[in-house]
C-alpha cells in the first residue's frame, strides 16, 4: 500500500476520532467517578413535584459522596430539566444513556413521561428508577418503581373515607394515563366497599376553570369528592371548591394532593379536613424521619420546600439503587438489577422500603393522614404493604424477559375487574 | 330551580372570565390592528403585580384594582414607544416582535420569582347561597366587574374627546394627523390603556387561578378566538363573542365535561368564522363601537 497524503490523513483522522470511543467503551463502566442521571421537571406546570425531588436526590448523592462514594468511586449526579414537556423527555433520555451513558437513571414524574423514556431505557440497556407515586402495572425487569401504587394506598384511604364521609364517591382525575387507571382503581374499590361511584370526570392538565364541575358535584348528591388532580393548574380546584363553600359539605380526599406540597400553596381554610394516604409524610414521628427532615432542613436553609412521598422516595430510591451497588460490588447493570431483585431494602425516612422481585416495585409502609392547619396529622399506618395490584398482572421471577406496561389499555383489559 | 339559577350564574361568570381576558386585546388588536402575542403576559404580569405587592403588605383590592392595571399600563407604556411605534401598519414584523417580547417577559419572570405556581392568595368574599347551593362571593364579584369595565370603555369612547380623538385616529391617522391631532400620543395612549385593562384582568384572576410564568399561554389562544369571533367593533364585538362561545363552553362543560366544553368551544368559532369571516360584528351591530 502506498502512502500518499490524502490516505495518511484519512486513517490518521479516523484513529484521532475513534480514540475517545475505544477508550470510552474499555473503560467507562469500571474506572472514574459512577454516572448518576436525573431527569425531573424543575419548571411548568410539573415543577410543584420535581423540584423537591430533585433536592433531596442531590442531598443523597451528596451525603454518598461525603462518605467516600460508592465502590471506592466518586458519584457523579446529572440532573436535566424537561420543563414539563414529553419531548424534552426522551431527548434527555437519549442523551442519558447514548451520550452519558449512565450507570443509572432516576427519572419521570407523570406516567406520561414514564411510558415515554422506559422503553428507550430498556433498549439501550440502562438501569432505570421510577420514585413516584402511580397508578400501577409496569411490568419490566430493567424498571424500578419504588413509588406506592392504588393497592397499597387508595385501597386504604377509600374504605375509610367513605366510613366517614358516606358511600357517594364523585371522581376528579387528570386526563391522562395515570388520572384514567387510578379513576378506575377509585371506582373499583368504591364498589368493593358497597358504595357508587357516581360520576367520574377528567380534566386536561391545563384546565383552570372548575366552575361548572363544582356545580355538578352539588347538583350529583356525592357525599364526598376523590381527587387525582395532577400539576400546578388544577390546584384552582382546590380554591375554587373552597370559595363555592363545598369543602365543608362534601369534603375532598385525594391519591395526588400534597405530593406536590399543594397543602403549602392554598390556606389552612381552603385546605382543612382533606384525607390522603401515601408511603410517606414530613410529619411522621420517628427518629430517622426527624434526623432525615432535620438534615434536609439544615441543608436548604429558608428555603427548603415541604418532604413529601416523591421527595423522600427519590432519596431513598437512590439509596435503594447504591446498596444493590455495594452488594453486586460492581455498577453494571444486570449484577445491580439481581441483588435489588434478593430482597436488598433500606431503613429511610418512610421507614423500611424493600423491593419485590416479581413486580420490581417496593414493599413499603403507608400511612393516611388528615391535613390540618397545612400539616398532616397521621391517622393510620400500615406497615410492609405488598404493591398487590401489579402482582396480580407481573411476575418477573417466572418470566423476567418482560418490559411491558400492564395497565396500558385500562383495568380490563388487563383481566381486572372494575 | 335553584339549580337552574345557580347554573345561569356559572355560565355567566364563564362570559365574564372569557370577555374580561379579551377586553385588553380588542383594544389593541381589535382597534389598533396589532396583533399583540403578548396579551398572556401582560395578564400574568397583573397578576405577579398583585402577588408581590400582597405579599408586601399591601391591600388586596388596592393591588388587584389599581396597581396591577397601573404597573402593566406602565410597562404597555415603554413597549409601545420602545417597540411597537416602530411597527404600526407592518403586520407580520409586529408578530414577530410581540411573540419575542412574550418569550422575554417570561423569561425575566422565571428568573426572578422562578417557574414556579404562586397561588397563596384566597378568593375573598366568602360564599353566596343560592336555595341548596352555594357559588363564589368573588366570581359574582367578578361578573360585576366586567359589566362595569364594558361600560366604562364604552362611555370612554363614546362621550369623551379621548374617545372620540382615539377612535378618528384608528379610523384614518392620515386625516386625523391633518386634523392637528397628534396620532402617534394617541396610539401610546391606546396602547397603555389597553395593557392596563388586561393588567386589570390578570389581577383579577389570581385568586381564581393563581399565577405562574407561562399561565399566558393558557389565556392568549382563547383572548384571540373571541377577538377574532368578535370581529372589528371592539365592545360589541367582544361581548357579544363572549357571551356566544363562554355560553357554550359552560353548557357543554356542564353536560359533558371540560374537554368537550373546550372542543365545543372551538367548533363554535370555527362554524362562526365560516358563516362571517369578519366576526359577529362585521354582519350584525355595525354601527356599535
Amino acid at each position: 500500500m502506498t502512502l500518499n497524503r490524502r490516505r495518511f490523513l484519512k486513517t490518521t483522522a479516523g484513529t484521532i476520532l475513534a480514540a475517545p470511543a475505544l477508550v470510552n467503551g474499555a473503560f467507562a463502566s469500571n474506572h472514574g467517578p459512577i454516572k448518576f442521571v436525573s431527569i425531573l421537571d424543575q419548571s411548568g406546570g410539573l415543577d410543584i413535584y420535581g423540584k423537591p425531588m430533585v433536592d433531596a436526590t442531590k442531598m443523597a448523592i451528596d451525603e454518598m459522596n461525603e462518605a467516600g462514594g460508592l465502590l471506592g468511586r466518586k458519584i457523579d449526579l446529572k440532573v436535566y430539566d424537561p420543563q414539563s414537556s414529553i419531548q424534552f423527555y426522551t431527548q434527555f433520555a437519549t442523551q442519558a444513556t447514548a451520550g452519558d451513558r449512565a450507570d443509572v437513571v432516576h427519572a419521570g414524574i407523570t406516567s406520561a413521561s414514564r411510558e415515554a423514556i422506559r422503553p428507550t431505557f430498556s433498549r439501550y440497556k440502562t438501569l432505570y428508577f421510577y420514585n413516584v407515586l402511580y397508578e400501577g402495572g409496569v411490568c419490566d425487569i430493567n424498571n424500578f418503581c419504588t413509588g406506592s401504587t392504588p393497592a397499597q394506598t387508595v385501597e386504604k384511604l377509600v374504605p375509610y373515607t367513605m366510613n366517614k364521609w358516606g358511600k357517594k364517591v364523585y371522581i376528579v382525575a387528570a386526563d391522562y394515563n395515570y388520572g384514567q387507571i387510578t379513576a378506575q382503581w377509585v371506582q373499583k374499590y368504591v364498589r368493593d366497599n358497597g358504595g357508587d361511584p357516581v360520576e367520574t370526570e377528567f380534566f386536561p392538565l391545563d384546565v383552570t376553570n372548575f366552575g361548572p364541575t363544582i356545580k355538578k358535584i352539588q347538583s350529583s348528591g356525592a357525599d364526598m369528592v376523590m381527587s387525582a388532580l395532577v400539576g400546578g393548574a388544577h390546584i384552582s380546584f382546590y380554591r375554587q371548591y373552597a370559595a363555592a363553600g363545598m369543602n365543608k359539605s362534601v369534603p375532598v380526599a385525594s391519591t395526588t394532593f400534597g405530593v406536590g406540597n399543594e397543602h403549602k400553596l392554598i390556606s389552612a381554610e381552603e385546605g382543612d379536613g382533606m384525607i390522603c394516604a401515601y408511603s410517606y409524610f414530613e410529619e411522621i414521628d420517628s427518629p430517622a424521619n426527624k434526623d432525615f427532615v432535620a438534615r434536609f432542613q439544615a441543608r436548604m436553609g429558608a428555603d427548603a420546600p415541604a418532604l413529601n412521598e416523591l421527595a423522600a422516595r427519590s432519596y431513598e430510591g437512590a439509596y435503594l439503587w447504591a446498596e444493590a451497588v455495594k452488594a453486586a460490588g460492581t455498577t453494571d447493570r444486570m449484577p445491580v438489577i439481581e441483588a435489588l431483585r434478593s430482597g436488598i431494602g433500606v431503613d429511610g425516612p418512610s421507614g423500611r422500603v424493600e423491593i419485590e422481585p416479581k413486580t420490581n416495585h417496593a414493599l413499603q409502609n403507608v400511612y393516611l393522614a388528615e391535613l390540618k392547619d397545612q400539616s398532616f396529622n397521621i391517622i393510620e399506618t400500615y406497615k410492609n404493604q405488598p404493591p398487590s395490584d401489579t402482582l396480580l398482572v407481573c411476575d418477573l421471577v417466572a418470566d423476567p424477559n418482560q418490559s411491558v406496561f400492564k395497565f396500558e389499555n385500562g383495568l380490563k383489559a388487563a383481566g381486572i375487574d372494575i | 330551580m335553584d339549580l337552574l339559577f345557580s347554573l345561569a350564574l356559572q355560565i355567566l361568570y364563564g362570559i365574564a372570565n372569557l370577555a374580561l381576558i379579551s377586553l385588553g386585546l380588542a383594544i389593541v388588536f381589535g382597534m389598533m390592528r396589532v396583533i399583540n402575542l403578548a396579551h398572556g403576559e401582560f395578564l400574568m404580569l397583573g397578576g405577579y403585580t398583585v402577588v408581590v405587592a400582597t405579599n408586601n403588605g399591601v391591600n388586596l383590592w388596592f393591588a388587584m384594582l389599581i396597581l396591577a392595571p397601573l404597573v402593566v399600563g406602565l410597562i404597555g407604556l415603554i413597549v409601545e414607544r420602545c417597540l411597537i411605534q416602530w411597527l404600526y401598519g407592518r403586520m407580520i414584523d409586529t408578530l414577530l416582535a410581540t411573540w419575542g417580547l412574550s418569550l422575554l417577559f417570561i423569561g425575566i419572570i422565571t428568573s426572578i420569582f422562578g417557574a414556579s405556581t404562586s397561588t397563596v392568595i384566597s378568593p375573598p368574599l366568602g360564599t353566596v347561597t343560592i336555595g341548596e347551593y352555594t357559588s363564589s362571593g368573588y366570581e359574582l364579584f367578578l361578573i360585576f366587574v366586567v359589566i362595569i369595565l364594558l361600560a366604562l370603555v364604552y362611555l370612554t369612547l363614546k362621550f369623551t374627546s379621548l374617545g372620540l380623538v382615539a377612535r378618528a385616529t384608528m379610523q384614518n391617522s392620515d386625516m386625523s394627523a391633518c386634523l392637528g391631532i397628534s396620532t402617534s400620543k394617541i396610539y401610546m395612549v391606546t396602547f397603555s390603556l389597553g395593557a392596563a385593562v388586561s393588567g386589570l384582568a390578570g389581577g383579577l384572576l389570581v385568586p381564581i387561578t393563581g399565577v405562574l410564568p407561562n399561565i399566558g399561554v393558557i389565556y392568549i389562544a382563547k383572548a384571540f378566538i373571541t377577538v377574532i369571533s368578535g370581529g372589528s367593533a371592539i365592545l360589541a364585538g367582544t361581548t357579544s363573542a363572549s357571551v356566544l362561545l363562554g355560553g357554550v363552553n359552560g353548557i357543554m362543560s356542564y353536560i359533558t365535561g371540560p374537554t368537550f366544553g373546550e372542543v365545543a368551544l372551538l367548533f363554535a368559532a370555527i362554524i362562526l368564522l365560516r358563516l362571517m369571516p369578519t366576526g359577529i360584528t362585521g354582519r350584525f351591530f355595525r354601527k356599535s363601537q
